[in-house]
């Protein structure tokens, strides 16, 4: 594993705890957009055996999508809702972040276990999509905000992708391209209604939900 | 003979230069705020006009006051002296001395609250119980950061740990991050800005300076020694875990300057943290210092899944 790769994956894993542990909606929003720059690069840095201009072609896409479409659109979509910071998340800060802790301990041991086909592959890569993985899961359930949960939704599709990246040799480029648009679509979508729930209800605090009874 | 002498030239002018950090913190902050600052020394003189002047006890303190500041002063120096610097082996060095090393400072902590308690202010007891409940997370830290760079070096003891081949070797991502939780774990032992203000003395939101509110003349010359000696070796195991030792080179005087610039960046950084951020409020520290905990921990992992 050269340092390059390690110094990679550890990133990712830092910004997966950066958003466990931060309550501001704007950097959290640039921990998932460097997330998908991140995992965008990452077939480049491992070196996937696949033609060159699949490779750039992947990274684009994923550079333009997770990097800069989605992460402009969830911050419009938080400048127009005038929401700054989560307030009161069903999990605290410090208790996510030593969840986070368990999480990334669980992630390392399945990552020992899964028999990866394909030697090649650096031995923190499973282990860290995983975790990007449990921590999109942890950031759904843990927080009220619905941008909070896109973002969970986010990084969870980083994670899947990843994975996707360190299980197959060779993936057909139509599989990668659809789970893009999926991701797209959904956000997009997300955003929409995230607005429009606002503006019904002026708040988009998902634990209040339930008392929308007519 | 030959042995022991770097271990106690190193010690020596480790304990003759300890006071220049936090005047050089103090002038960092200085320049960023365009003053010209106290001069480099003033922790020097500071120490010197206080050590002329005589103790104040009060009548329902009782020997624990007075212990407070002798035992903080001492443990800092024994652990000084088990902490490798340079790449020159230590002049206390066996195997497991890193628990000493954390130890030692839970033993400071311990006496500096009792003496703190012992005083029955209840502003003291406050900040004793903050200073109490904060340790209570640095220590993992720390000692999560030591077990990583353990498992990485082979080696228990400190010289062994911290002799190695520093940042640039396999591995180098792991030691940065154990070696940038120490550094928080500093920020926050050592009373620096974005847990604890050193400047203030008379706020209800202070942790350490309230402890000593009540100590005076030999004992607070005593206190703030120790306080510098902290910094030092607080910031000598950050330099150390990232520069090469000994085994790269061998040569005590360039490894002896190296160090001395790497414990002038810690000065630097700790200046800059200062000057640009805020005091985090109380209920924000224990976040900041999980978030030390988590770093610490996956630079363990990041040991563990190399190996």
């Amino acid at each position: 594993m050269t340092l390059w790769v390690e110094g990679f994956l550890v990133a990712l894993v830092l910004t997966n705890l950066w958003l466990l542990g931060s309550s501001r909606l704007f950097p959290c929003i640039a921990a998932v957009a460097v997330q998908g720059v991140l995992l965008g690069a990452l077939p480049l840095v491992i070196r996937i055996d696949a033609p060159a201009w699949r490779l750039a072609l992947q990274a684009g896409v994923s550079l333009g999508l997770k990097g800069i479409a989605f992460p402009l659109l969830l911050l419009r979509a938080a400048r127009s809702l005038e929401v700054k910071r989560e307030v009161e998340p069903f999990v605290g800060y410090p208790a996510s972040l030593i969840a986070g802790i368990a999480l990334l301990a669980a992630s390392l041991a399945l990552g020992a276990r899964l028999p990866i086909p394909g030697a090649l592959r650096p031995l923190l890569l499973v282990p860290a999509v995983f975790f990007t993985a449990f921590t999109g899961l942890f950031v759904i359930v843990g927080r009220k905000s619905a941008i909070m949960q896109v973002l969970g939704y986010l990084a969870m599709e980083n994670g899947i992708a990843g994975f996707g990246m360190a299980l197959a040799e060779r993936e057909p480029l139509l599989v990668e391209m659809g789970t893009f648009l999926d991701a797209f679509v959904a956000v997009f979508v997300m955003g929409i209604t995230i607005f429009h729930i606002n503006r019904e209800f002026d708040h988009i605090d998902s634990g209040r939900l339930s008392s929308l009874k007519d | 003979m030959a042995a022991v002498a770097p271990g106690i030239a190193q010690l020596a002018l480790a304990l003759l230069l300890a006071p220049l950090l936090p005047g050089v913190v103090n002038k960092v902050k200085a320049a960023f705020a365009g003053r010209r600052g106290a001069p480099l020394l003033q922790a020097y003189y500071d120490i010197a006009k206080l050590l002329a002047k005589s103790a104040v006890y009060s009548r329902t303190a009782g020997w624990v006051f007075r212990a407070g500041p002798v035992v903080g002063l001492s443990a800092a120096v024994v652990a000084l002296a088990a902490l490798p610097w340079a790449g020159a082996r230590a002049l206390l060095a066996f195997d497991g001395d890193l628990i000493l090393f954390a130890g030692l400072f839970g033993l400071a902590r311990f006496f500096t609250i009792a003496a703190a308690l012992d005083t029955g202010s209840s502003f003291e007891g406050m900040g004793a119980s903050r200073e109490a409940a904060f340790s209570a997370l640095t220590e993992p830290a720390l000692l999560l950061a030591l077990a990583a760079l353990a498992r990485r070096s082979g080696s228990l003891s400190l010289s062994g740990i911290l002799g190695g081949q520093g940042i640039g070797a396999a591995g180098g991502a792991a030691v940065l991050l154990a070696a940038g939780a120490v550094f928080v774990v500093l920020l926050a032992e050592c009373s620096r800005m974005p847990v604890d203000d050193p400047t203030t003395h008379l706020e209800l939101t202070m942790i350490h300076e309230v402890m000593v509110l009540d100590h005076g003349g030999v004992d607070l010359a005593f206190i703030e020694y120790g306080a510098a000696v902290k910094l030092w070796a607080f910031g000598g195991l950050a330099v150390s875990a990232l520069l090469p030792g000994q085994g790269s080179r061998g040569a005590w005087v360039p490894d002896a300057a190296l160090a001395l610039a790497g414990m002038l960046c810690v000065g630097l950084l700790a200046g800059m943290v200062e000057s640009v951020m805020a005091r985090l409020r109380l209920s924000r520290v224990p976040q900041l210092l999980v978030a030390a905990l988590a770093m610490s921990a996956l630079a363990l992992a990041l040991v563990f899944v190399r190996q």
